[in-house]
């Protein structure tokens, strides 16, 4: 507290209970604002005005190399409606986040009851489970491209028992599935942690009242702690998805799109049309896609979360 | 994703007492049913065991790989030991490229996002969740906005930004986009979460001591937020350590890059990647970090899993 400050509040004193208070709200506004100033400003420039320039270059004609920016009203939408790229990436997008969510949850889920039932060594296993979230992304996207070349070392180990492994990161199918099974792993940890503590969350004598009343370990799982743990299925769920759809480095470092442009999901396609054909324009069309979809997702998650705690209280 | 952190405390907390009366409360049973359930316990484990493989093999392996020479790597059969030890890879990783210039950048960005959003967070999260000042709520809404925005979806204006102040191939975007733009607002949200839940009488014993609010907020508040000051520290540190997109949008010449982006550029004359020196390369990216994980557990799970890191 400064000098200056200090003479404030002693003549606000001085002035008698009243407007000491007052002087005390008014200054303790200015206080506030300071406070909150570099994130609002920050949000301002880095969040809310980039935000409204993407909305009016999608409205416009705009080539980097060219130089050229003209208006061009609703052109870059209707180009969305009809370029097949777009559409696929779309679709492309679509399967990697079904395949993600599927696979995440449900191993995620598998993960948790796992290591929820207590046994010698769970800790260290949850170590395991949990150290490639800590992992820096491109440097286990590298290390996995290595594994899934044609002579890496997972096909090296096929090769053992007998099996002729695919080119994984060449084949249409299999690069997708490369893509999310190494995201899987990367980041299931944390999804694991989620469910683990709502696992334990359920309160065990209601499990061992079923127990005694005779229901196995998959019926009391099935009958009383999914239903229990379902808010938060559903929460993990639409985290995934929305999580699913900013992911960029992992398909430009292991697929680069491809093969062709099967694994060439929305954002990368984005990244594409700014930054490899200097389409900005386009580009921009394609970020308010994407901030719509994500918008919808978030405020279904915002929905859910409300339901989620109605459901803790 | 934004479990609280009292919340989760009260996980733990549910867990200790779980594991602590788990042994003794359950009936003893015949040795019969008791021989069953250490074989169910026995398979349960191996099962862990088998999944882990996935999680910890490539980790691993990227580490001993990185003590392979060339040829080994790419034998047809592959070797979990080098047979050949060699440090030769990790030479090259610095004779190829400025890494350790590009280590440095990667790890003093980190450090400035992470001691700037720490601070700038932990003001506004405060002001926000204490301090009762006209239009706080809208201005909290105006926050909110950049949880929804992926950084996708800014990155073209933001070029254009960058590029207009003439600061492409700078590490100024890196820095200061992250420290007060979308990235910070988390790290804001979860701070005046915290500071919410601080009891009113502690800032009463401050203001009664003649703190003024700068001076309850830095004696008091700060101070206290510890915990969650650590998480926000932990998420923020990964995020701009893991940057990826950014940097290779903004940044063009090698020794300006950071580690994600150096990481890639380890390639042979024909593109081809040279294996056994990107993986010394990564493994000096990654090895420090895990080893901070290790030590650091707790704080690391509960920061990133209640922080939602997405994916």
């Amino acid at each position: 507290m400064t000098a200056s400050a200090l003479q404030a509040v002693d003549a606000a004193e001085r002035r008698g209970p009243r407007p000491r208070r007052s002087a005390v709200a008014r200054r303790d506004w200015i206080v506030g604002y300071t406070m909150v100033a570099p994130v609002v400003l920050g949000s301002l420039a880095f969040v809310i005005a980039p935000l409204i320039a993407v909305v009016w270059f999608s409205l416009h004609d705009w080539n980097v190399l060219a130089n050229t920016f003209v208006f061009s009203g609703t052109d870059n939408y209707e180009r969305m409606l009809a370029d097949p790229g777009l559409h696929n990436s779309l679709l492309v997008s679509l399967w990697f986040s079904i395949g993600l969510v599927v696979l995440n949850v449900t191993l995620a889920l598998f993960l948790a009851v796992l290591l929820n039932q207590k046994l010698p060594g769970t800790t260290t296993f949850r170590t395991f489970f949990f150290s490639p979230v800590v992992v820096s992304l491109v440097a286990w996207t590298i290390v996995w491209s290595f594994l899934l070349q044609a002579d890496g070392g997972i096909n090296g180990f096929l090769a053992v028992l007998g099996i002729e492994g695919p080119n994984w990161l060449r084949g249409d199918v299999t690069a997708m599935l490369a893509v999310i099974v190494v995201q899987v792993f990367k980041n299931v940890g944390l999804n694991m942690i989620l469910f683990l503590a709502a696992l334990q969350a359920v309160p065990e004598e209601i499990s061992e009242a079923a127990r005694i009343d005779g229901a196995g370990a998959w019926r009391r799982f099935r009958s009383i702690t999914m239903p229990m743990i379902s808010p938060t299925i559903l929460l993990v769920m639409i985290l995934t998805i929305v999580g699913s759809l900013e992911v960029f480095a992992q398909i430009a470092v292991l697929t680069g799109g491809g093969p062709g442009n099967s694994t060439t999901v929305l954002v990368y396609y984005l990244y594409q049309q700014a930054f490899r054909f200097n389409d900005f324009g386009y580009a921009s069309a394609i970020a308010v896609l994407l901030f719509f979809i994500v918008l919808v997702l978030t405020l279904i998650q915002w929905q859910t979360r409300k339901r989620w705690v109605f459901h803790e209280n | 994703m934004r479990i609280d952190i009292d919340e989760r405390t009260h996980g733990d907390a549910v867990t200790t007492r779980a594991v602590v009366t788990g042994g003794s409360a359950r009936p003893i049973r015949s040795s019969g049913a008791k021989t069953k359930r250490r074989w169910v316990a026995a398979g349960l484990i191996t099962l862990m065991a088998v999944l882990s493989i996935p999680f910890v093999f490539p980790t691993l392996w990227m580490v001993t790989s990185s003590f392979k020479p060339m040829s080994e790597i790419l034998q047809k059969v592959p070797t979990l030991w080098p047979q050949d030890a060699t440090t030769a890879a990790y030479g090259e990783v610095f004779r190829l490229q400025p890494f350790a210039q590009q280590y440095w950048n990667s790890l003093y960005i980190a450090a400035l996002v992470t001691v700037g959003t720490m601070l700038v967070a932990a003001m506004a999260g405060y002001a926000f969740a204490r301090i009762r000042f006209p239009g706080a709520n809208a201005l909290f809404l105006v926050v909110l906005v950049g949880l929804l925005v992926p950084s996708e979806v800014t990155i073209v204006p933001l070029f254009r930004f960058v590029n207009g102040l003439g600061l492409i191939d700078t590490h100024w975007p890196l820095i200061v986009v992250p420290i007060f733009g979308a990235p910070a607002v988390l790290a804001v949200f979860i701070m005046r979460q915290f500071f919410l839940g601080l009891p009113a009488e502690l800032e009463e014993a401050g203001r009664m001591d003649g703190l003024g609010r700068w001076g309850i907020f830095w004696r008091i508040a700060f101070p206290l937020s510890r915990s969650a000051l650590a998480a926000v520290a932990i998420f923020t540190f990964l995020k701009s350590w893991n940057l990826y997109l950014e940097p290779i949008v903004y940044l063009s010449s090698k020794d300006m890059f950071t580690l994600p982006q150096a990481l890639t550029q380890y390639v042979d004359a024909y593109g081809g990647p040279m294996w056994n020196v990107q993986l010394a390369a990564t493994t000096l990216t990654v090895v420090p970090v895990l080893l901070v994980f290790l030590v650091a557990q707790k704080q690391f799970v509960q920061g990133l899993a209640n922080t939602g890191l997405k994916g």
